[in-house]
């Protein structure tokens, strides 16, 4: 795990994404999916935090916001400029390709995320042709290197091939190289061992953890899979319908979950071992969508612990648990512990 | 042919360009070499696939005997048999072979009508002309001879010589009416398809427009207007046909290439909107053209052919015109007694708008694995 953390590299504070569901040509929609609903998180450098949620948690939209992929309805997103050293908003950035240079994304689909007709050499020097960086014969150099870092060699044999003639692990290492051509410093990496085989995620991750010590890079992590985030992230963030409801370092998180979301999810995750006995905490009905939520708690509708402050009073805010861990739940006392009414109601379930 | 000596030229010298390049070559091969062999090694895989639909070899070996046909033209008429510009220009050209009649009575009598006239129709050109006699009669139009493979038209011009002209502007007209569909299709469909909103709209409702309008009545009111000629009819049915259909066809393939991530990919690359439409919508569009292309083709010949049939076209001559002569001089009724003025310009017609559709379809297996017959 990368070990020197530094200063605040990426700074999100407040962030709305609101999407119109459409009624028409011409009414004006009156209803939202508040996909991302005042999320905040920090990242420092050579830190990387895990964007942990089920789909359609507003995970990805989060992701997509910090590389300028779609516009923040709200909120302030701030990345350190690398050629300034200051936290920059991204909604003022002036320079664009600079901002391209220091930011770039990792795709989940390493089949999609490739244009069918290019060769590998067109799409990893793709950063470079569109900003102007080096003449053909460096690129191709450049390029030469970076397939080599990502551990694709000889990786002259990979130049002028297709997409379509490299297995899943080879393209996701083609992507990885093409987010790292521009060496940035901050990269989003949006589920990318997902749709990979289980054998060959291992070393996709162990690749991307010692590019990130070689290069300096800090990932923000999004996925769904809580065995990825523990292996990947220094932090973990745990998105539910557009808000974090727990965010902390990822042992401290995993190891003594206090929401009850973070407990569910975790009650999911099959543990090798016959004789080990988690508490299990059962959580009802399906994912559903925020449209125009109510003032009331968003984990209310599933929550098996609800009380009536639930229902009368807004969201809860994150309030941070002495160690670093924060935790959105009007159930989660001051210190940690859990109140009288949800202790009891666990006691008569074990 | 001048010998050098050998100590004369330094082939290492840095000044002659022949080492530079094979300097490079020992470095790795420039760029535009492997994108060429890239590109010859996809045209081959592409080959070997339209050359399994025999539909698609039929209709490429059409276009090839019909180029061979346009290029006899100029060859003929200048070295070949065609030479003599009063007998054989397609336009101005007048040849009427004489033939000998034999005079009968009445037109019960004529038992072979290639050898024999009544009396009564003979006076035309024999005047006083009585049974029995002989009538010089010159032939026009006249069957195919020694002189004229396909015989002449009513206006003793040569069969032969104007189908072949005809052939190289009926290539012309579909080149031209290909290239502005194709073009105009692409960029129309890509730029709806990429930036949608109020472009979209008011782009595809233009098109909905042109697709409404009929294309035959929209051309016959405008060479009312104007003299279309073969260059101005490609243009207007390339913009008619590219802006309508194929307009719509092509965005909604746009459409789906813009929402996958490599676009998503590219712009976070840093790619402008140009260099999305560009390099990463515009190459995957155009397969999808090229179908296109070989189908306006299709289109742009038989439209010529009804236009000039009603004599609607500024055009000396082409297929179509060959049908109007033998129309307005009354030959179309007459069956195939004169078939030399009907079969070989409607067939041509026929068959060259047939053999692009082929390579149209064949293509359009080629792009689209799921028609393909496995």
């Amino acid at each position: 795990m990368t070990s020197q953390i530094g200063k605040t590299r990426v700074k999100v504070e407040d962030l709305r994404k609101l999407f119109p569901i459409s009624k028409g040509l011409f009414r004006k929609s009156t209803d939202f999916v508040y996909a991302v609903d005042g999320v905040s998180f920090e990242i420092r450098a050579g830190e990387s935090l895990g964007l942990v949620g089920e789909s359609g948690c507003g995970k990805t939209t989060t992701g997509r916001i910090l590389v300028k992929l779609e516009e923040a309805s709200g909120g302030e997103v701030l990345i350190r400029d690398r050629g300034t050293d200051e936290m920059t908003h991204v909604e003022d950035v002036k320079d664009r390709k600079e901002f391209r240079r220091n930011v770039q994304m990792i795709f989940q689909d390493p089949y999609e995320s490739m244009n069918p007709r290019r060769t590998v050499f067109d799409i990893v020097a793709e950063p470079l042709f569109v900003q102007g960086m080096g003449t053909t014969g460096e690129r191709e150099q450049r390029v030469v290197d970076l397939l080599r870092l990502v551990g694709l060699t000889p990786p002259e044999p990979f130049l002028f091939r297709y997409p379509h003639e490299l297995s899943g692990g080879q393209r996701q290492r083609v992507a990885i190289a093409r987010a790292l051509v521009m060496e940035p410093s901050f990269v989003v990496a949006d589920e990318p061992t997902s749709m990979l085989d289980v054998s060959i995620r291992i070393s996709i991750m162990r690749l991307m953890l010692e590019l990130a010590e070689k290069l300096g890079v800090t990932y923000l992590y999004i996925t769904h899979d809580l065995a990825v985030a523990r292996y990947m992230c220094d932090r973990i963030a745990v998105m539910y319908l557009g808000k974090i409801v727990e965010m902390g370092p990822t042992e401290e998180v995993l190891g003594s979950p206090m929401h009850p979301y973070t407990r569910a999810l975790l009650s999911a995750v099959p543990v090798p071992d016959p004789s080990y006995h988690r508490p299990k905490v059962e959580i009802e009905g399906g994912v559903s969508r925020a449209i125009n939520p109510a003032a009331e708690c968003r984990f209310l509708a599933r929550c098996p612990f609800a009380v009536d402050k639930c229902r009368t009073d807004p969201h809860p805010d994150l309030y941070d648990r002495g160690t670093d861990h924060l935790v959105a739940c009007h159930l989660v006392a001051v210190d940690g512990s859990w109140t009288g009414r949800e202790r009891a109601v666990l006691e008569l379930r074990a | 042919m001048v010998i050098k000596e050998p100590d004369s030229v330094d082939v290492l010298s840095p000044e002659d360009p022949d080492a530079l390049v094979h300097a490079e070559e020992e470095l790795g091969e420039s760029l535009w070499k492997v994108r060429l062999r890239l590109a010859w090694k996809a045209f081959k895989k592409n080959w070997a696939l339209f050359m399994e639909n025999k539909i698609g070899l039929l209709g490429l070996v059409i276009i090839v005997l019909f180029g061979l046909l346009a290029l006899a033209y100029p060859v003929l008429r200048a070295v070949g048999p065609w030479q003599d510009d009063g007998i054989y220009d397609p336009v101005i050209g007048y040849d009427a072979p004489v033939q000998e009649f034999q005079i009968v009575a009445t037109e019960a009598e004529v038992t072979d009508p290639t050898t024999q006239k009544d009396a009564n129709t003979a006076q035309l050109w024999c005047f006083g002309a009585v049974p029995g006699d002989v009538c010089e009669i010159p032939l026009q139009p006249a069957p195919p001879s020694q002189g004229h493979i396909l015989g002449t038209d009513p206006l003793g011009r040569d069969v032969a010589t104007q189908l072949s002209f005809s052939t190289r502007s009926a290539f012309m007209l579909g080149l031209i009416a290909a290239v502005v569909t194709v073009g105009v299709a692409t960029v129309v469909g890509s730029i709806s398809a990429f930036y949608g909103g109020w472009v979209d709209n008011s782009l595809m409702r233009l098109a909905d427009l042109v697709l409404l309008l009929p294309l035959i009545p929209i051309l016959i009111v405008l060479s009312g207007l104007w003299a279309i000629n073969l260059p101005l009819l490609g243009v207007l049915i390339g913009i008619l046909s590219g802006f309508g259909g194929t307009a719509i066809v092509l965005k909604s393939q746009a459409l789906s290439i813009k929402v996958k991530p490599f676009i998503d990919a590219a712009r976070v690359s840093g790619g402008s909107n140009t260099h999305l439409i560009l390099k990463h919508i515009i190459p995957n569009v155009l397969p999808l053209s090229f179908l296109f292309m070989m189908f306006t083709v299709t289109e742009a010949v038989s439209l010529e052919a009804t236009l000039s049939f009603f004599g609607l076209l500024n055009v000396d001559m082409s297929w179509g015109i060959m049908l109007n002569t033998a129309q307005s001089q009354g030959y179309l009724r007459t069956g195939f007694e004169f078939w030399w003025l009907l079969i070989p310009a409607g067939l041509a017609v026929t068959l060259l708008a047939a053999g692009f559709f082929f390579v149209g379809r064949a293509m359009d297996e080629v792009i689209n694995p799921r028609l393909r017959a496995r």
